[in-house]
Order: C-alpha cells, then structure tokens, then sequence
C-alpha cells in the first residue's frame, strides 16, 4: 500500500499514536478509506475532502483511527483493500470503487468478514453487498441540468452537448437530461466526447462552431468542458450562444456564477464532497447508536447566483 | 538496416507509393471532408486545424529525429504537462513583483524551454552515459513527470492568473498577416528540422546512428554525442509546443498531453520514418501530423458515425497510410 503525501503524514500520525499509546490500541477502531487517485479534478476536489473529513473526524472521535489510501488503477485499490484488513484490522471500510466489476469480489471478501462497509459514488455489481450506500445521483444530474435548459430556453433552442468519457455515468447523465428536455422544444443538434477534458472539449466546440451556423446555447456536462468551451467561444467570437451550462462544481464556475456571469448562468453540483459524508455516516455509525445503513442519495443541486456562495470553498484544488 | 536504407532511397520508376503513400491519404481526407461539409476548407477550420496541430507537430520534428537515429521517447506528453505546470506556476509567482505584462511571459518562455532542455538531457544522459534502453528509461521519465504535475497541482488544475492570461492569450489566438503564431513556429520547426534531416551533418549523422551505430562509430561519428542531442532537441521542442499551449486555456493538469507521444510516434511513422531507425523524413511528419488532426475535425464535423468508433476510425486510417508506403521487398 502506498500513500500519497497527504496520507503520509496521516499514516505517520497513526504510527504515533500506536506506539505512543499501546494501552488504547485495543479501543482505537480503524476506518479504511480506500479512493482513486487525483487523476482529473473532480477526483482532485474529493481527494481534498476525505482529507479534510478525515483531519476533522479524528479531533471529534479520538477513539477513532483513520487510514487513507488512493489508487491509481483498479488492481492497486485491491491490494489497498486488502492491506488495510491484514495490517490494521479496520472495523470499517469506505471504498470509493475504481471500477464496479473488479472491485466487488475484494469488496465482499471484507464485508463476509464482518467489517462495516460503505460504498460511494460508483455502486458495486452486486447488490447487497454494502451495509451503507452513499450515491451520487448521474440520472438527477441530467435531469435538473435538463430542467434548467428547459427553463432558461422558455421558447425552445437549438443546443449542442459534450459528453463524458464513454460510461455508464456519462450515459445515465445524458438519458437524464434528454428525458428532461423532451417536448419542450430544445433541439440537440449535436453531440460528442469531450472526456471531461478541456483540451477535448475546446477542439470539439471549434468544430461545433464550424459546423453549425446557429447554436443557442451549450450542455458542457462538466466545468472542466465549460472551460474548453467558453475559450472557443471567445476566440470564435460569436455571439448566437447565450449561455454554457457546465456541472460538477468547481470552484471557479460557481465563483462566475456568483458574480452574475451571463455566460455562466447556473451550475449543477455533483459534489466530490460525497465522500465526506460519507467517512462521516460511517463514523457515526462506529461510535453511535443511530443507525445509519441503507442508502444516501445525494442529489444533483441546481447552482444560480442566489445560493452560489454556499457551494463555494475557497480552500479546494477543485 | 542498411540494405532497407538502400532500397529507400533508390529512385523506382513510375509511381513511388513510398514517398506519395502518406500525401495521398491526406489528400483523400481532404476531399472527403470538403465533400461532407461545406465548412470544411473555411479559413477558420483551416485554421483551427493547424493551430491544434501544432503542439503535436513541433514536438513529433523532434520525435523524427530522436527515431532516425535509433532511439525513443515515450515521455514527451507527460513532460510537456509537467512544463506547462512549472511554467505557469513560475509565471503565477512571479506576478505580485513583475506584474502581467510582456517581460513575465518572456520568462515563461524561458521557463519552458529550459526546463524542456534539462528534461530532454536526462533522457539523453540515462540513455547514452548509463546505458539503459530507451524504452525504459522514458517509460521511467513518464511516470515520473505525470505524478509530478498532479503532485504540482495538488491533484487538481493549475491555473494562470486571469490577468496574466489576457497577456499572453494573443500567442495562440492571434499572429502575423492572419497566420497563427502556432501555424508560423510549427512550419518554421518543420522547415528547420526538414534542412538539418537533409543538409546539415547532423542529420545524416543521426541516420548513419539509427542505420548501424557500428559502422557509424568506425566513420569517427561520435554516436554518443547524436543520441543526446537528439534528446535534447526534443526536450526544447516539448519546452516550444508548451509555449503555445499553455496560452489557450491557461491551465495544466494531469490530463495535459495525454497520449501525445503515441500521436507523435504515429505521426513520425505515417511519414514514412522508420521506427527501427535510419531513415526521417521530416516532411512526412507533418503531413504525418495533418493526417491525425483532419481524422478528428472531421469526424467531429460529420453526423452518422457513432462517437463511440472515433479511435477504431483513427486506427484503420494509421494502418492503411502505413500499408500504402510498405516495402516491396517484404512481401517477397
């Protein structure tokens, strides 16, 4: 198991506490948080808040231990996975699955064991396996981006969308907005992989904007694709696309949308924050008596000037 | 090897699919795009294309040379995230004391290209003095400088201060009598590099190294010395195409530059360079580089083709270019 520099001063810190304290060690309980690494922002923005989650929780709880591991490929969360259960004896697993498939047999290995088991974000190909779900909601980010459109092109329009990476992410998102805009008018006149990458998605606005003499507005699906767009709008310089709609939450979109961007109108969340309430659920569920098992659905927000400054952390890299 | 180099060169009568193979799968793509869309051949897309081709073309010139000599480099994608980040947080640093304005892009640029020659001297050194396979040692580099711009950027994006960026945005967006200072430094990379492949000492030096290192080290061609060089040319162009991509978006993180060594390597290798090395044609990796960018503009310009089949497209187009120009030779 490696750790990242963060984790480093974590793990050193629960390396401490062990040896300085051997008496607590049978009280101490230790909860594994095993993610991906920080490859692309999001990931970036929800690295920042299992961190800030884990900093936070062990002043709150002090008979409880965390260790923080993030994997760069699925096979290395296995071997994550299964460090944590051999060295530490966790009594709680929150595991943020690279992949569903690959990471559902380790997954359920621990769970048999008995150790409490909290799953975020990408759920696992079997259900029944986790003892607390904490979902985002790619469907309800579709929906409410959907609705929004909707809204704000009362007349109908014609629009042109960027897609994810090709995944069951990327298609319950997209299913969910066009179920939103259906029979209102809005047209998708075109639609392409952007990867969630600004390089991707200014390329494929170039030619969008080549391709097409009238866009009204653009479903950039992701802040990251929002930026690649607006930079090809600006060197394009027209002006028939009235507004971007971007999602995700960074923390510079939702900064443009407070400041009353007319380009950049709303965001919809699909906040990396999760994992945190999640490390905080299972928490609750290790010291407390409440209970805390079955499933969180966190829902896609819609971000408008008016509440954007409640989205807004200043401290995140995302 | 040196037999093939032979057969290359040697003038055949009629059509020479060799040397045409690559010019005649761009030409098609052209048609087929213009005949697609009527959009195609604007000045814009025009345009647009090359400015986007330019970050993979300068950087594939220098790839043509560090092949035709014999060698590799699988790194220059990450290094070229790595020098966008440094460049931009060198760039952030020194603001509150130069203020945005010309003098800080400038040392931007130095930045860049510093860190392009020092990048390119460590794959050459650990290449040529330590003696460890090109493959590896870049595969090493890779890695190592991936890790070092999400490091940089604390996993997450690493951002010029917006003043700095309205500065600096005129070196992608803007350029001299309606040519792109992309579209001029990428023909001006290509031209240079196309005179020292053919004219200069040093790129027959570097042929006779990829051709046979042996013979070539019999002639007093001081192999080691080509090799790194190489390298080192190839750092500074990463440093060049860092220069004119770091002013589009202003950004770099992680995924800055993914795969843009296999799309230089294909590019070198649809232009009819020889990946076992001794023979560059640096012509031909520009039309190399055309080839790869018309596939997605055109794509993206066409309805009918499932986003989903972009990369087997792009495949088949590679390997047909690549059939076009094979040796006669082989199938006897």
């Amino acid at each position: 198991m490696t750790f990242d520099k963060i984790t480093g001063a974590t793990g050193a810190f629960a390396l401490t506490a062990l040896l300085a304290a051997p008496a607590l060690a049978q009280d101490t309980r230790v909860i594994g948080v095993s993610i991906p690494a920080a490859t692309h922002g999001w990931a970036g923005g929800m690295n920042f808040h299992a961190q800030e989650a884990i900093d936070r929780l062990e002043e709150v709880y002090p008979e409880l231990d965390f260790v923080l591991a993030t994997a760069s490929d699925p096979g290395k969360q296995v071997n994550d996975i299964e460090d944590m259960v051999a060295t530490r004896d966790i009594a709680a697993l929150v595991v943020l699955p690279f992949e569903s498939e690959p990471l559902t047999g380790p997954v359920k290995a621990v769970a048999d064991s008995g150790t409490w088991v909290t799953v975020v974000d990408r759920g696992l190909a079997q259900e029944g396996i986790e003892d607390l779900y904490v979902a985002g909601d790619n469907t309800g980010f579709g929906r409410v981006s959907g609705e929004y459109m909707v809204s704000a092109l009362p007349e109908g329009g014609k629009i042109v969308a960027l897609r994810g990476i090709p995944t069951t992410i990327d298609n319950e998102r997209v299913a969910g907005f066009e179920a939103a805009i259906e029979g209102s008018g809005i047209e998708i006149i075109d639609m392409e992989h952007g990867n969630w990458n600004r390089d991707d998605s200014f390329t494929v606005m170039q030619d969008f904007l080549s391709k097409h003499g009238e866009i009204d507005a653009v479903w950039a699906s992701d802040d990251d694709m929002a930026i690649g767009v607006l930079a090809a709008l600006e060197q394009s310089g027209r002006d028939d696309v009235q507004f971007v709609l971007g999602g995700a939450g960074m923390k510079e979109m939702i900064g443009r949308v407070r400041d009353g961007d007319t380009m950049i109108p709303a965001d919809v969340t699909y906040p990396p924050a999760m994992i945190a309430t999640a490390i905080e659920l299972t928490a609750i569920g290790l010291t407390s008596t409440a209970p805390v098992s079955g499933t969180f659905t966190i829902g896609s927000v819609l971000i408008t000037q008016e509440n954007a400054e409640e989205y807004y952390y200043p401290d995140s890299p995302f | 090897m040196t037999a093939t180099t032979g057969t290359t060169r040697r003038p055949r009568p009629g059509i020479d699919l060799h040397v045409l193979g690559p010019i005649l799968a761009l030409l098609v793509l052209v048609i087929v795009g213009a005949s697609l869309n009527s959009n195609f051949l604007s000045a814009a897309n025009i345009t647009n294309v090359l400015s986007r081709s330019a970050f993979i073309g300068i950087i594939a010139v220098g790839m043509t040379f560090v092949i035709t000599s014999g060698g590799l480099d699988l790194s220059v994608g990450s290094m070229a995230a790595f020098i966008a980040g440094l460049m931009i947080l060198v760039m952030n640093g020194l603001l509150p004391t130069m203020g945005p304005g010309w003098p800080l892009v400038f040392v931007g640029m130095l930045t860049a290209i510093v860190a392009g020659t020092a990048a390119g001297f460590v794959n050459g050194f650990l290449i040529t003095s330590m003696r460890i396979e090109a493959f590896i040692v870049t595969l090493g580099t890779m890695g190592i400088y991936r890790s070092l711009v999400t490091w940089l950027a604390d996993g997450g994006t690493l951002s010029l201060d917006f003043g700095m960026r309205a500065v600096i945005r005129p070196i992608y967006f803007e350029g001299l009598l309606g040519i792109s200072w992309p579209i001029l430094v990428f023909a001006l990379v290509a031209i240079v590099g196309e005179i020292v492949m053919r004219r200069a000492a040093f790129g027959r030096h570097a042929a006779a190294v990829g051709s046979n290192d042996q013979v070539a080290r019999y002639s007093s061609v001081n192999v080691n010395r080509v090799r790194m060089l190489t390298y080192v040319f190839l750092g500074i162009l990463v440093g060049v195409a860092t220069i004119m991509y770091v002013p589009r978006l202003g950004s770099a993180s992680s995924s800055t530059g993914v795969l843009w060594e296999l799309e230089a390597i294909a590019a070198v290798i649809i232009g009819g360079t020889m990946l076992k090395g001794g023979f560059g044609r640096v012509w031909g990796t520009v039309i190399g580089v055309l080839i790869l960018s018309l596939i997605d503009n055109i794509l993206n310009l066409t309805d009918g083709v499932s986003p989903y089949l972009n990369g087997a497209i792009q495949g088949v187009i590679i390997v047909l270019a690549v059939i076009l120009q094979r040796e006669r030779k082989a199938e006897g």
